[in-house]
């Protein structure tokens, strides 16, 4: 080992008087503006500790001296959220929904709500745009199970369908085939029967007065004598051309023969009211409502 | 223990790599060059301060301040113009017209925005007169600062003087700017009573750090090694350009007043220069103008002040350094009569394309609409099938009303055979042709649908124009999107 303060001879630095196969390292300490910084970065550190909540406890945490808490911040920042809002809220709770979609404003407001909350909680299932999907209707068209008017659609939302809230819309589509009600070549006419209905081509050889007189008896009761539907049994119009499982033989005969029963849940618990309203006013404004 | 030979370097030092700052001590000057000086500082300052309470009316509602930077509204009002943040392109054409408008300087007349405009140079000079009025001139300022270790109460007294005027200066400048942004008398009044908003005293701060420190303390060497501009107009020079220029023809060789005399009664040649060094001491960059151009010169004309008063006094030929050429220099060493061409192909391009540019952008003010439409298609569903068979498209449509008034317009569609439209929230008023309402100077975003039997439209996409009408004044303003079906 060579002694400490060994000087280099090249550059006129010590070094730290190591020494590896004739290779001596130089001492080049860090500049001291940087070890300054530093040290002042440790005794701030202590400040912040004080001054900030930093230690964890058993339970809980020390708070710091101002109490500060990023949560409070959020809550002040909702507490304001809130009163910004809050009127118009207020206002949209209270107005009657005929006036919500006359007033340009309150329209405004409902729809910019509206879309949020739909976003959140309609579009896994109805799609963003509220284009829907096999099984679940689209709410952009102007066909309605339960009725397409501002005050039925809030109804269907506060409430839903088969949903097991006392209020909820209850029907049921039995699954006649399943159930040994019709056999299934009487699945089959009254599949052909239906499409026929609708204006749909029918396969060769279907015995048409043997489905009209199957459809009498099994499904006129609830889509009415010539199909067209009743919306207080949440019985579709079969005569349209809008078909919410498919208008295809084979899917007819499936819904037939299997029954259908699509659930939606009820919102009146989950959302408050002046929001299932908004949600009401823009499912209405996407274009299908009454 | 092995020590190692030492290894034989050759020293490759050659001094570092930058070079300490020289403190600059100009003199005072008298002359054309330094009075147009004044003038265009009190000229650029006066706009500068004074801009912001210039009041200009545009009716009830709207601000009424001439110039004003409106962020919370998004809005730029510029006397009778207002523009909206989708017209930031005006501000683009102004900046082409702004550096074409350096280029065309430059290659007229050198430097002049360096020399004369630029609000590092004007600054500067004001910060520099003020350190003459308190510390005294180029000498005085130099035996101060070299007795700086011995320091008197006076002294003291003087430094802190002038820090503070500065600063006074520096504070004014960020007080001035963030009037632009507000509306100049209400933000004068919450800053005396210490109402403002936080974000004007940070501006004013920022702005105060920064004028104190470039025009106290980095001064000329902002220009010469922070700016990119000297860089760029070397480029743009050519040999008719006028620049401050030293005319050695004239002032070469350089000889004392009493030798030239002798000289020139023995019949021989001396030079004009009498080497006294006046065109150095009242340079603000410190740089000796007969070395020829260079890059530190920012052009300021006040050496060609300096010879003047110089070659005033000896009795000889004013204007020893001037506005001139190397041309010129050369055409006179032969004996010719110097030419100035100010119309060269350079100059009248960057002249035609200022016109150009100007041209388009005022055709581009005069005839900008005043009421516009947006139309955004839905995405999701694209197309929706109604229950009797057709085809229901749905847009967003946003429509933008620049005027400061309320105007009501109808929407009518083109396109679709048949086609029926319908906006949300307008049907109850009138069902067969919506019309709506559109608020002063904003947007108004309406959700429409456009429906149309199936079996006359059986295309995939069909062309749909939105026609937007002002019922009142007749203005028409259209946008086009698809229809499409299913």
């Amino acid at each position: 080992m060579a002694e400490h303060n060994d000087i280099d001879q090249v550059t006129g630095t010590s070094t730290t008087g190591h020494q590896w196969d004739g290779i001596k390292e130089l001492n080049t300490p860090l500049p001291r503006w940087w070890v300054i910084t530093f040290y002042i970065t440790i005794v701030w550190a202590f400040g912040y500790w004080m001054v900030y909540p930093a230690w964890p406890l058993l339970t809980s945490h020390t708070t710091g001296l101002f109490g500060y808490s990023t949560r409070a911040d959020v809550a002040v920042e909702l507490a304001n959220l809130e009163k910004i809002r809050g009127d118009k809220m207020v206002k949209l709770g209270a107005a009657p929904l005929a006036e919500i979609v006359k007033d340009p404003a309150l329209l405004a407001l409902a729809r910019a709500s509206g879309k949020t909350v739909f976003g959140d909680n309609c579009a896994p299932c109805h799609g963003s745009g509220g284009a829907g999907a096999k099984g679940y209707p689209n709410l952009n068209d102007d066909e309605w199970l339960w009725g397409g008017s501002l005050d039925q659609i809030l109804k269907t939302i506060q409430f839903g369908i088969r949903s097991g809230h006392a209020k909820s819309h209850e029907s049921a589509m039995l699954a006649f085939g399943k159930e040994g009600v019709l056999k299934k070549d009487q699945v089959v006419t009254v599949a052909n029967y239906v499409r026929s209905l609708a204006g749909l081509p029918t396969a060769k050889g279907y015995n048409a007065a043997e489905g009209g007189k199957i459809f009498a008896e099994n499904c006129a009761a609830c889509h009415g004598d010539v199909g067209k539907g009743n919306q207080e049994l949440g019985a579709p119009d079969l005569t349209d051309k809008i078909w919410l499982y498919g208008s295809d033989e084979a899917m007819l005969i499936e819904t037939i023969a299997n029954g259908r029963a699509g659930v939606m849940p009820a919102w009146v618990e989950r959302l408050d009211p002046s929001t299932v309203k908004a949600l009401a006013v823009y499912v209405h404004s996407l274009g299908g409502g009454k | 223990m092995n020590k190692s030979a030492p290894i034989e370097l050759q020293n490759d030092d050659d001094g570092p790599l930058y070079v300490a700052q020289k403190k600059v001590y100009p003199q005072s000057v008298k002359g054309t060059f330094r009075r147009i000086k004044w003038g265009l500082m009190a000229f650029c300052l006066g706009v500068y301060y004074l801009l912001p309470f210039v009041r200009w009316n545009r009716g009830l509602g709207a601000p009424d301040q001439a110039v004003l930077v409106d962020l919370p509204n998004s809005r730029f009002y510029f006397f009778f113009i207002e523009l909206w943040p989708q017209e930031v392109y005006y501000f683009t054409g102004l900046l082409i017209v702004a550096a074409l408008t350096l280029f065309l300087m430059n290659s007229v007349g050198g430097r002049i925005w360096c020399g004369y405009l630029c609000p590092q140079t004007v600054w500067t000079d004001l910060f520099y007169a003020v350190e003459r009025w308190v510390e005294g001139d180029r000498r005085e300022r130099m035996r101060k600062e070299a007795a700086r270790g011995t320091m008197k109460l006076q002294r003291f007294a003087e430094i802190t003087l002038k820090h503070s005027i500065w600063l006074m200066i520096a504070w004014w400048t960020g007080g001035a700017w963030v009037l632009y942004f507000n509306d100049a008398p209400t933000l004068v009044m919450q800053l005396v009573t210490f109402q403002a908003p936080m974000l004007a005293y940070i501006w004013i701060a920022i702005l105060t750090a920064t004028t104190y420190v470039l025009a106290g303390f980095m001064r000329e060497q902002v220009c010469v090694y922070m700016c990119p501009w000297p860089r760029i107009q070397a480029a743009l020079t050519d040999e008719w350009a006028l620049n401050v220029t030293y005319k050695y023809d004239r002032g070469e060789k350089r000889t004392s007043l009493k030798k030239a005399n002798e000289l020139r009664a023995a019949g021989e040649t001396a030079g004009d220069c009498i080497d006294c060094f006046q065109c150095v001491a009242v340079c603000p960059t410190g740089i000796d103008i007969r070395d020829g151009s260079q890059l530190d010169c920012i052009q300021c004309g006040l050496c060609i002040d300096a010879c003047d008063t110089v070659m005033t006094k000896i009795g000889r030929e004013t204007r020893l350094i001037g506005y001139d050429n190397d041309v010129n220099i050369h055409r006179r060493q032969a004996g010719k009569p110097p030419i100035y061409r100010i119309v060269r192909p350079r100059t009248v391009v960057y002249s035609t394309l200022i016109a150009g540019v100007g041209a388009i952008m005022l055709y581009a003010l005069m005839t900008r609409s005043l009421l516009d439409i947006n139309v955004l298609h839905d995405r999701n569903p694209v197309a929706v099938r109604l229950s009797d068979g057709s085809i229901r498209n749905a847009y967003t449509v946003r429509l933008l009303n620049k005027r400061g008034f309320d105007r009501v317009i109808a929407i009518d569609i083109d396109g679709p055979v048949n086609a029926t439209i319908h906006v949300i929230g307008a049907d109850s008023v009138t069902p067969d042709r919506p019309m709506i309402v559109l608020g002063r100077d904003q947007t108004t975003e309406l959700r429409v649908l456009v429906t149309a039997p199936a079996e006359n439209n059986r295309e995939k996409s069909i062309p749909v124009r939105f026609r937007v009408t002002d019922i009142g004044l007749g203005e028409v303003t259209s946008a086009t999107d698809n229809f499409v079906s299913p």
